[in-house]
């Protein structure tokens, strides 16, 4: 299947290439907006992965709430080129040298563990993907993290609520 | 379908969370720290799915779903918190809040 | 029944000690003071119990239960309820039950009553396992607990600090004597694989062993008993132990702890008879210490230290009867002794609460018509112990000294002489005390009162008993009836049953001549010493000049001890702290604090409160997991 695997390169050094925007960038705001475009890209391999569901839930909640949330933030603390803080060479040296550790670590440990009868995998269903599969597993497996979750975001709304507004509470 | 072998899904999950790793320390605004890890939390979704693909189960999915949830309500909380330390310090510099020390 | 009744003769002093030691503050003086003694009277009772039983049946061993077992080696803890047992059982507790009724009016100012009651009936515990003990380690495990509780009665009005050291110099001393023991019973065991007197005594009659084992053993077991019962050379604790209050004296230092050493002599009498050398360097020191004592007393102006070097003369005097062979006699000794000794030290307490505390004999005198019962108790006492015909001094001490001609003349002459210097210090100290005109001060002579009847009682009791305690080992030539009870009594125990018969040869008409001598004697000297007080009305009273002065500071043996032995060990330790403590153990120590402060420090160095590295080391952390499942 060429066309798959040429979109899956595309789409992988698309999501490459704005992850790396989004740590190496110096303006905050333009970090931002490498970091849509990449929930976008991911996006893309989740429909490539017939995860439809997951796809749209991705754009809406990631790059629709949470992206905005933090951009409104960043233009409410005004921040911008000049505000940036600058990091001393050496302290970017040692980030640099860990996270490539991390890398290599972990791909060792893939080539190590990976055998191909672990990587062999089963056909999908029909209905893979689709809301309805979905809906099902949620409201009869794991109905109870779903209530649980309900409470959780109570405590998120009362909390972030809280917070903003401590100062008019305390007057 | 075959993708070009499952191993390149891992491949590319652990390049992006290693990435928001890389981004975790280098970066010193908080935000952008945050930012960050929003991705490392993708990368590991993005595995999630993967392997539901593979395995041909919808619980992937779920978890998926579940970690999305989580992530906004901690961004929230989180954007919260960061703006109450603003109004205090004034400055995203994550080395000014050492208050933690000893 | 048979198996309950010693039990409880040891179990009713210890609940007693329980119940005051624990609860005594929160009890009123009169209820303490009455569990103590009843718990004292139960053991009584129990005993003369026990006593008839023995009378109609024989000895028998009682075992509790299996105490130490380590591979070969057993010892039961067991009662051993024969004739000698029961006797000192009686005599403990008789004149422990006196004593505690004593005490109920002698400490009754004072604010430890109930701990002093909890350590009468720990002693009385402690006694009861020494004499009834079945093997060496019971005796031991009493002998300690003896020793222990002199400790606390001898220092119990601690706040004192001299009273702390004269404990402490208790304790020491008999310790030293102690260590002596321990070796014995090592011995003993080493030598007859086990500890239990009636199987020893069985395996020495059967002839397996040794002589010169035998001696050693001996030997070790005496030096136990000279610390105990304040034979030279460890005899100096005792008139420091006169520290305590009077009831103590007269219980342990009198009546019972200092007799522990005699009865272990008389339970391993047949041991003792196969060791000549040691049967006369215990003739010898008793000897050397009757005497050294008596002089001592002689020159002594404490009203109890003079009663103090006279028990230890009197000890001397068992331990020579035992050097002859005589163990009955000393046994008899021991009991008249301990009527007379334990009624003088009573009677003293009772002229010294009259007197208002003050305890010097020179500042007392004609104290006859003021303290009647007092002083016809006392009189009582003193003419027992200088052996007035009659009295039951007179007839203990005829016995040993016509046991000890039969040993040697010279000897005899010896010991007729401590006991001529017996009759003078006991004589003076009589005459300074009660006759003459009053000494003291105007206060004292206006507080002068005889002691309330918890005091006196047991004066009178102990009175009767030293006057008819002759009775009860006549002379021979007294109808068989009533002749030698007493040492025909202890004679039925296995150790004595086991005694190689010494000829004994009839000196009937010795008899007579050398009883004739000792009276002749106490009359003399008696007569001597009160003409001699009566007619000078006698005053000046400190020695002043040689061999008087030496004799008040009791030859400075004291000073000696202190100079060889004390010195020494204090500058031993002054050099341990000086190297060892400090230059060594200090500082490794020390080294162990210092290594923690290092990690702490070191691994503090991490918590820097940047943010930044708290992540790094996240990241670190995780890459160690994955190594984990890499490896």
């Amino acid at each position: 299947m060429e066309i798959n695997n040429f979109v899956f390169v595309l789409l992988s050094l698309i999501t490459l290439l704005c992850a790396m925007g989004v740590v190496l960038v110096k303006n905050p705001i333009h970090s931002g907006l490498y970091l849509v475009l990449t929930m976008f890209s991911i996006a893309g391999h989740y429909v490539l992965l017939s995860a439809q569901f997951v796809a749209v839930v991705n754009v809406i909640v990631y790059a629709g709430a949470v992206m905005v949330l933090l951009l409104f933030v960043m233009m409410l603390l005004n921040l911008n080129k000049e505000n940036e803080p600058l990091k001393s060479f050496k302290v970017k040296m040692l980030g640099a040298l860990v996270s490539g550790m991390l890398l290599v670590s972990m791909v060792a440990m893939y080539k190590v563990k990976m055998t191909t009868q672990s990587m062999a995998g089963i056909p999908i269903s029909k209905d893979f993907g689709y809301v309805k599969p979905l809906g099902n597993l949620l409201f009869t497996k794991y109905v109870f993290p779903f209530e649980l979750s309900s409470i959780l975001f109570l405590a998120a709304i009362v909390g972030a609520v809280f917070l903003g507004n401590r100062n008019k509470i305390e007057q | 379908m075959d993708l070009l072998g499952f191993e390149n899904y891992l491949w590319l999950c652990t390049a992006l969370f290693c990435i928001g790793a890389l981004g975790v320390l280098i970066r010193r605004n908080v935000i952008i720290l945050l930012m960050c890890i929003e991705l490392m939390l993708n990368a590991a979704n993005l595995l999630f799915i993967a392997f539901s693909y593979k395995w041909n189960n919808m619980d992937g999915h779920i978890f998926v779903f579940f970690s999305m949830l989580v992530a906004a309500a901690e961004v929230a909380v989180g954007l919260a918190l960061i703006v109450l330390i603003f109004r205090k310090y004034r400055t995203t510099d994550i080395r000014m809040f050492d208050k933690l020390k000893g | 029944m048979k198996e309950f009744l010693p039990l409880l003769v040891v179990l009713s002093p210890f609940i007693g000690f329980a119940i005051n030691g624990i609860l005594g503050k929160k009890m009123s003086k009169s209820l303490s003071g009455m569990i103590g003694t009843l718990a004292v009277i139960t053991s009584f009772i129990c005993s003369v119990i026990l006593f008839l039983q023995v009378r109609s049946t024989g000895g028998f061993e009682i075992k509790l239960f299996d105490w130490l077992t380590v591979a070969t080696f057993h010892v039961d803890f067991a009662f051993r309820i024969d004739e000698l047992s029961t006797w000192m059982m009686l005599i403990i507790s008789g004149i422990g039950s006196l004593i505690h009724v004593y005490s109920i009016g002698y400490m009754h100012e004072d604010e430890g009553f109930a701990r002093f009651f909890a350590y009468l009936n720990l002693f009385i515990f402690s006694m009861f396992l020494l004499v009834m003990g079945s093997n060496f380690v019971m005796l031991f495990f009493g002998w300690e607990g003896v020793g222990l509780c002199s400790y606390l009665l001898i220092g119990f009005w601690f706040k004192n600090i001299e009273y702390g050291h004269a404990a402490r110099k208790a304790f020491i001393m008999n310790r030293i004597g102690d260590l002596g023991l321990l070796i014995g019973i090592f011995l003993i065991y080493k030598n007859f694989g086990t500890l239990n007197f009636v199987e020893i005594t069985g395996l020495l009659s059967s002839g397996m062993h040794d002589v010169a084992s035998i001696q050693w053993i001996t030997l070790f077991l005496f030096i136990g008993a000279m610390g105990k019962s304040a034979q030279i050379p460890l005899y100096t604790w005792l008139p420091d132990a006169m520290a305590g209050p009077t009831p103590v004296s007269a219980l342990i230092h009198a009546a019972t702890m200092v007799t522990a050493g005699v009865y272990l002599v008389v339970r391993n009498a047949s041991m003792f008879q196969l060791a000549e050398n040691t049967t006369h360097f215990i003739l010898i020191i008793g000897l050397a210490t009757s005497i050294f004592a008596a002089l001592i007393g002689l020159f002594q102006n404490d009203i109890k230290k003079v009663l103090a070097y006279s028990t230890v003369s009197q000890l001397g005097l068992m331990f020579v009867a035992l050097g002859v062979g005589a163990y009955t006699t000393a046994m008899f000794h021991l009991t008249t002794h301990a009527f007379f000794k334990a009624l003088l030290f009573l009677g003293a307490g009772s002229v010294i609460h009259a007197m208002s505390g003050e305890q010097n004999i020179l500042k007392m005198g004609g104290l006859k018509n003021k303290i009647k019962t007092t002083h016809l108790t006392f009189l009582v006492g003193t003419l027992a112990i200088i052996g007035f015909p009659l009295f039951s001094g007179f007839f203990s001490k005829d016995e040993i000294l016509e046991k000890v001609y039969m040993h040697s003349p010279i000897i005899w002459a010896l010991t007729l002489f401590s006991a001529g210097l017996t009759i003078v210090y006991m004589l003076r100290m009589y005459f300074l005390t009660f006759w003459g005109s009053f000494k003291g001060t105007e206060e004292q002579k206006k507080h002068l009162h005889e002691s309330p009847i918890s005091m006196t009682f047991p004066l009178v009791v102990l009175a009767v008993l030293s006057l008819l305690g002759g009775l009860l080992n006549l002379p021979h030539f007294f109808p068989h009836g009533v002749a030698q009870i007493q040492a025909d009594w202890i004679s039925r125990i296995p150790s004595m049953q086991a005694l190689k018969v010494v000829g004994h040869e009839e000196h009937g008409s010795l008899i007579y001549i050398l009883m004739g001598i000792a009276i002749l004697v106490v009359f003399i000297l008696g007569f001597i010493v009160y003409s001699f007080f009566n007619k000078k009305n006698f005053e000046s009273a400190e020695s002043s000049s040689g061999f008087a002065l030496w004799g008040a500071n009791k030859f400075y043996v004291d000073e000696l001890y202190n100079f060889t032995f004390v010195k020494t060990t204090e500058w031993k330790g002054d050099m341990y702290y000086a190297i060892i403590e400090k230059r060594i153990i200090s500082p490794f120590a020390m080294s162990f604090a210092k290594i923690s402060q290092f990690f702490g420090k070191s691994l503090r160095r991490f918590h820097d409160g940047n943010i930044e590295s708290y992540l790094l080391y996240f990241i670190i952390g995780i890459i160690y997991f994955v190594l984990l499942i890499l490896l």
